[in-house]
């Protein structure tokens, strides 16, 4: 498969493995964040922990759009499209998310609500002109990636001046996610960052200046394969080492300095800050979300059908909020693998395969046991 | 007296509720239609079951029920899968299918001529397989109820003398062999899905596999610990109910899974498997070391196991862990697939 096999070659894999080894020095230890999903799988699926010395620990951050939303969003959603009116198109990742007490969109969907699954927003335009006498509402979820597609799909709604159409908007903000996790109550050790890789062919690498300049740790944006990652933890190591802080990157063949300044531009247009937001896992984040700005208040869905807002506190026995600071790790949880799993997810770790737990438990948990084996 | 009753229009016709009703259009339905189709002596001669000698062995039964959507996709419809996938778990017990039941639920308004196609490529997978559909049922439902034709099956066969194939044999150091390239039934049927349109040329691998089977019963005996199909849920499923079923862990070699390229491309695009994606031509074998190359052999030997491996082994594991080495060269579980990835996938 092209574009893909170069990128997941085993002979450099293990050229860089012993790079790392090499380089790592074995009088300290190195504990880098991977703040997307996206990285936090390719470590996973691929047995990257394999592959780096004991001194060198993987983060899994919270960037993972399905993990962080909270169960009261869900309940919303749920609410909303429980109207015999309404259909509700969702991305199909978002279908188990659990709300408040057990509830998901699949089994709204299994009592009668109109949830259609659909892959691109524009199934979503494609729904509300087959069916004109029904409101079609999309629920728009992700970090910076995902927001230029919707925004995409309103100018679409605009130019085909749909009146049965309108968004949910749950776009958040990588950044102000990351300043969350640095200026937590609880110090937190975390030596560098692997920077985002779609997020950042859409802002660039500029928006990540602070946390090299102001709290000095290293920044290395980079792919989702896994040499890409392997590269990263690399240059990671190489910036500490000479005690450097500073935003570097490796995913230059699709990430450029500046970004996408058509899509930034474009999100600009349709887009405003939301004064606080809640993440599953992280709380209340001021300045983390967004929604429509109020010339396209016609197509907010939470205006249009006056959504209530929903909070739902967090399980309090759920570690998420430590695991995901780095603080513990998935089997420091006593819900790990008992209440908590995939089909029964309690925590936003648990909730997609790109959450630390779910993660760790799909493709990781033997290591539990070896280790236990080995003391 | 004798009726004068139109011919059925099988060009431009559809199914009415009449045809469900006991009556006359629905005698025509069964013998113009479905006997045409499934050809044989005991439909033949119309009685509500039919007779046959039983074997003086062992016999296997089955059931099966197929709903997927759409009914017609690259390689294959719902007609031919429902015999292949019936014939295909008779087969796993390493027996010799012999005998189907086919029902069906048919929508009001489903076209004769598509239910001519379906009805024609049972027959034909049917013949193939060197079965015969002997017994069968129709049924109509009203418009939405059902969505075009639901079809159950059931299956009978014989095994062979002192065949006994259960996941209970296997025992550590037993080897892995699967027949082919995974993912290739599940890939071809989501790239006809209404809202995920996309151009492959993968067609599924739907087929009968008693044929391979008989060859690998022939070669290897009794070292054949036990057999399965990976269909819904994929390799990753089967390996995952073997395992809890023997008791033991497996080590999968990544490396030597086939996969075909256009397959791992599209189930990149898709974010799937190919581990976790359904097949409906392939099996799995785990066979004792002794005789696990001669059971290659004559996989290989086969149309249908032309491209078969050797992707793994048994081993003492009271986690009963499906553990794979990576191409890339780290480890990882290979787990059930959790929720679902693709409804009326068969």
């Amino acid at each position: 498969m092209k574009y893909a096999d170069e990128f997941r070659d085993k002979e450099l894999a293990t050229g860089l493995a012993r790079a790392i080894r090499a380089k790592a020095d074995p009088s300290r230890a190195y504990r880098f964040m991977e703040f997307c999903g996206g990285h936090t799988h390719a470590i996973a699926r691929y047995g990257l922990e394999d592959m780096l010395p004991d001194n060198v620990r993987m983060i899994h951050g919270p960037g993972c759009p399905v993990c962080v939303l909270p169960a009261g969003r869900i309940d919303m959603a749920i609410a909303l499209a429980e109207r015999p009116d309404i259909i509700l198109c969702v991305y199909g990742d978002l279908m188990r998310v659990p709300g408040s007490r057990g509830s998901s969109l699949l089994k709204a969907k299994a009592r009668g609500a109109d949830i259609r699954m659909v892959y691109s927003t524009l199934d979503a335009i494609a729904l509300a002109e087959q069916n004109p006498s029904r409101e079609v509402v999309f629920f728009a979820i992700g970090f910076e990636t995902t927001t230029p597609p919707t925004a995409v799909m309103i100018r679409a709604a605009e130019k085909k001046s749909l009146t049965n159409f309108s968004v949910f908007c749950n776009h958040v903000l990588t950044p102000p996610a990351m300043r969350a996790i640095l200026d937590s109550d609880t110090p937190i050790e975390i030596d560098g960052f692997v920077g985002p890789a779609h997020v950042s062919t859409v802002i660039g690498t500029e928006p990540y200046a602070p946390f090299a300049r102001d709290d000095r740790k290293p920044v290395v944006i980079a792919g989702f394969e896994p040499l890409d990652m392997m590269q990263a933890i690399l240059m990671l190591i190489e910036q500490v080492n000479d005690g450097r802080h500073e935003v570097e990157n490796q995913y230059r063949r699709a990430v450029a300095g500046g970004g996408n300044q058509r899509a930034i531009k474009e999100v600009a247009a349709l887009f405003e800050l939301r004064d606080q937001f809640e993440w599953r896992g992280l709380g209340s984040i001021p300045a983390s979300a967004l929604k429509l700005r109020s010339a396209f208040a016609h197509l907010d869905a939470e205006l249009r059908f006056a959504m209530a807002e929903r909070v739902v506190a967090d399980n309090p026995a759920c570690e998420c909020p430590a695991i995901l600071r780095g603080l513990k790790k998935p089997v420091d949880c006593k819900l790990f693998g008992t209440a908590c799993t995939p089909e029964t997810p309690v925590g936003s770790c648990m909730v997609s395969s790109e959450g630390a737990c779910a993660a760790h438990w799909t493709y990781g948990r033997f290591r539990d046991h070896q280790r236990r084996l080995a003391s | 007296m004798s009726m004068h009753q139109r011919r059925l229009d099988l060009k431009n016709g559809c199914v009415d509720l009449s045809h469900g009703a006991g009556g006359r259009a629905m005698a025509q339905l069964i013998a113009g239609l479905f006997h045409e189709a499934f050809g044989n002596e005991w439909l033949a001669r119309g009685n509500d079951q039919s007779a046959f000698d039983v074997a003086t062995g062992r016999m296997v039964m089955t059931t099966d029920g197929y709903v997927v959507s759409p009914l017609f996709f690259p390689g294959g419809n719902i007609g031919s899968l429902a015999v292949h996938g019936t014939v295909n778990d008779i087969a796993m017990a390493g027996a010799r299918p012999l005998y189907l039941s086919a029902s069906f639920i048919i929508e009001e308004g489903f076209r004769f001529s598509d239910l001519k196609r379906i009805a024609d490529s049972m027959g034909e997978a049917a013949r193939e397989a060197g079965v015969a559909i002997i017994t069968g049922d129709t049924k109509v439902v009203e418009r939405g109820k059902a969505d075009g034709v639901f079809i159950s099956t059931a299956g009978v066969g014989v095994l062979p003398d002192g065949l006994d194939l259960s996941a209970d044999k296997a025992r550590p150091g037993d080897r892995v062999l699967l027949s082919g390239s995974l993912g290739d039934h599940g890939v071809a049927i989501m790239s006809k899905r209404q809202n995920l349109t996309f151009d492959t040329e993968i067609v599924s691998d739907s087929a009968a596999l008693p044929g391979l089977v008989a060859a690998m019963v022939a070669a290897g005996g009794q070292g054949l610990r036990l057999m399965r199909d990976p269909t819904r849920g994929g390799l990753a499923a089967t390996m995952n109910e073997i395992a809890q079923q023997s008791n033991l862990g497996f080590r999968l070699q990544e490396d030597a899974i086939p996969v075909k390229p256009a397959v791992a491309a599209a189930c990149e695009l898709l974010g799937l498997d190919p581990l976790h994606v359904a097949n409906e031509g392939k099996l799995v074998a785990v066979v004792a070391p002794e005789q696990a190359d001669t059971v290659l052999a004559a996989m290989k030997a086969h149309p249908l196991g032309r491209d078969a491996a050797q992707i793994g082994e048994a081993v003492a594991d009271d986690h009963r862990f499906v553990q794979m080495a990576t191409s890339f060269g780290g480890g990882r579980i290979v787990d059930w697939l959790s929720g679902e990835q693709l409804p009326r996938i068969c």
